[in-house]
């Protein structure tokens, strides 16, 4: 490995300090294999046609946990990020809903659409408090 | 011979294809953007190159899961638009150049760079979008591509150094084929942006415009950033700016910037593109 990266433990490790943010690494594209099959073989009309008319029996055809099961029908984006989804594959879920790409992200925030939508006219969210969990925690406790 | 005459650096955002497609390109919104791009497409009518060499990534559209090749190079005759879910857009087929795909493929891999080969591939937004911001809406692209695809999605993604030295090396390859050719090398994807997760919609106007900074002249200092500032600083998705460093380290020792853009919101992402040549 080279100098920057020295350490692959160290290198993962920094990924789980980041707020708000699921870094899709090899652990997530493990875990997340066949959800991601099953979300790109909507790619396909045919395929989209038998999912849209019954989802459950769709995805019963597909190795899933229930857990991931259950968070794709409930649409729960955030639960699928943890689950192993990778949002590329996750948006052709959401493209078949006829959502578009930034209300899908909204719902992955406290915010509604059209609040998520003015912020992102207004410049997008700020880095500011946004750059690692750590020194958030460490910020609030010299606060406190 | 054939030679790297000059590098572009582009966002990619699908929402402009859209923009393009539907005829939008000079409302409110899209506007803006549109005008940044416009000295480049000036530009290129006179630059007229013969091969462009488009580094982008693929966004679940010809690769899924299964097979995920750090770097991959696209040595077809042509390549189609992709069905990214909604129809292919409404573009012209991508022309290849498999004479000198083939022999960068064979040089990289005598470099030390081991490429997967490709074929057939079928092209996405990541590639179609940056040839309609800089060539419009002709029946015909003015010139062939050779698609070097890279992974950005599953880490570890290249290091910006090893993307840096995937350029210097596609530059030997380009100087070795015979033929004379004028070849340009973009890199696109970024800039800040977060498609995901509570954290949505990041974006970081200070940041962007450093790295820009450090493309022009002979500063060496991009190639060092770590993931993990790509990361804090730009969202989950502006790691795509390695693919920048690729097209930088193609333009070897030293740069001059014939002209920059950015603008601020372009759907969830921020939008820049940067026009290179080398400076020897």
């Amino acid at each position: 490995m080279t100098a920057l990266y020295s350490d692959i433990h160290a290198y993962l490790a920094e990924f789980e300090d980041i707020p708000g943010t699921r870094v899709y690494t090899a652990a997530r594209a493990r875990q997340g294999y066949h959800l991601n099959q099953f979300a790109m073989s909507l790619m396909k009309p045919a395929n989209r046609a038998s999912w849209k008319a019954d989802e459950r029996a769709y995805l019963d055809g597909w190795p899933l946990s229930e857990e991931q099961k259950q968070a794709v029908l409930a649409r729960d984006y955030n639960r699928l990020l943890d689950l192993g989804g990778n949002i590329y594959f996750l948006s052709k879920i959401f493209s078949t809903d006829g959502i578009s790409f930034a209300e899908a992200c909204s719902t992955m925030t406290d915010m509604t659409f059209p609040e998520y939508r003015q912020m992102m006219l207004d410049g997008g969210r700020s880095p500011e408090g946004n750059r690692s969990i750590r020194a958030n925690r460490g910020a609030a406790e010299r606060k406190s | 011979m054939a030679r790297i005459t000059a590098g572009v650096g582009s966002s990619h955002v699908p929402l402009l294809g859209v923009a393009v497609d539907q005829g939008k390109t000079g409302d409110d919104y899209f506007g803006p953007i549109f005008e940044g791009y416009e000295w480049t497409r000036e530009w290129e009518k006179r630059e007229k190159p013969d091969v462009v060499i488009l580094v982008y990534n693929d966004h679940a559209s010809a690769f899924d899961a299964n097979i995920i090749p750090t770097f991959a190079i696209g040595t077809g005759e042509r390549f189609k638009p992709a069905d990214e879910g909604w129809g292919p857009r409404p573009v012209p087929d991508v022309i290849g150049h498999p004479d000198l795909a083939w022999h960068l493929a064979q040089s990289l891999i005598l470099d030390d760079f081991d490429m997967t080969i490709i074929n057939e591939l079928d092209v996405d937004h990541g590639l179609t979008v940056p040839l309609s911001m800089m060539f419009g809406q002709p029946t015909e692209w003015p010139c062939r591509v050779v698609p070097l695809a890279v992974n950005v999605v599953t880490y570890p993604v290249p290091s910006g150094n090893r993307c840096w030295l995937l350029g210097e090396a596609i530059a030997r390859g380009v100087a070795s084929f015979p033929e004379d050719l004028n070849v340009q090398i973009w890199g696109t994807g970024g800039m800040s942006h977060q498609l995901q997760g509570p954290r949505a919609g990041l974006l970081n106007r200070e940041w962007d415009n450093r790295f820009m900074d450090l493309l022009e002249g002979d500063s060496q200092e991009a190639r060092r950033i770590p993931h993990i500032e790509y990361l804090r600083e730009t969202g989950s998705e502006g790691i795509e700016m390695v693919m920048w460093l690729i097209m930088r380290g193609a333009l070897g020792q030293a740069t001059r910037c014939l002209h920059r853009h950015y603008h601020i919101p372009c759907s969830n992402t921020a939008i820049g593109h940067i026009v290179l040549e080398p400076a020897q």
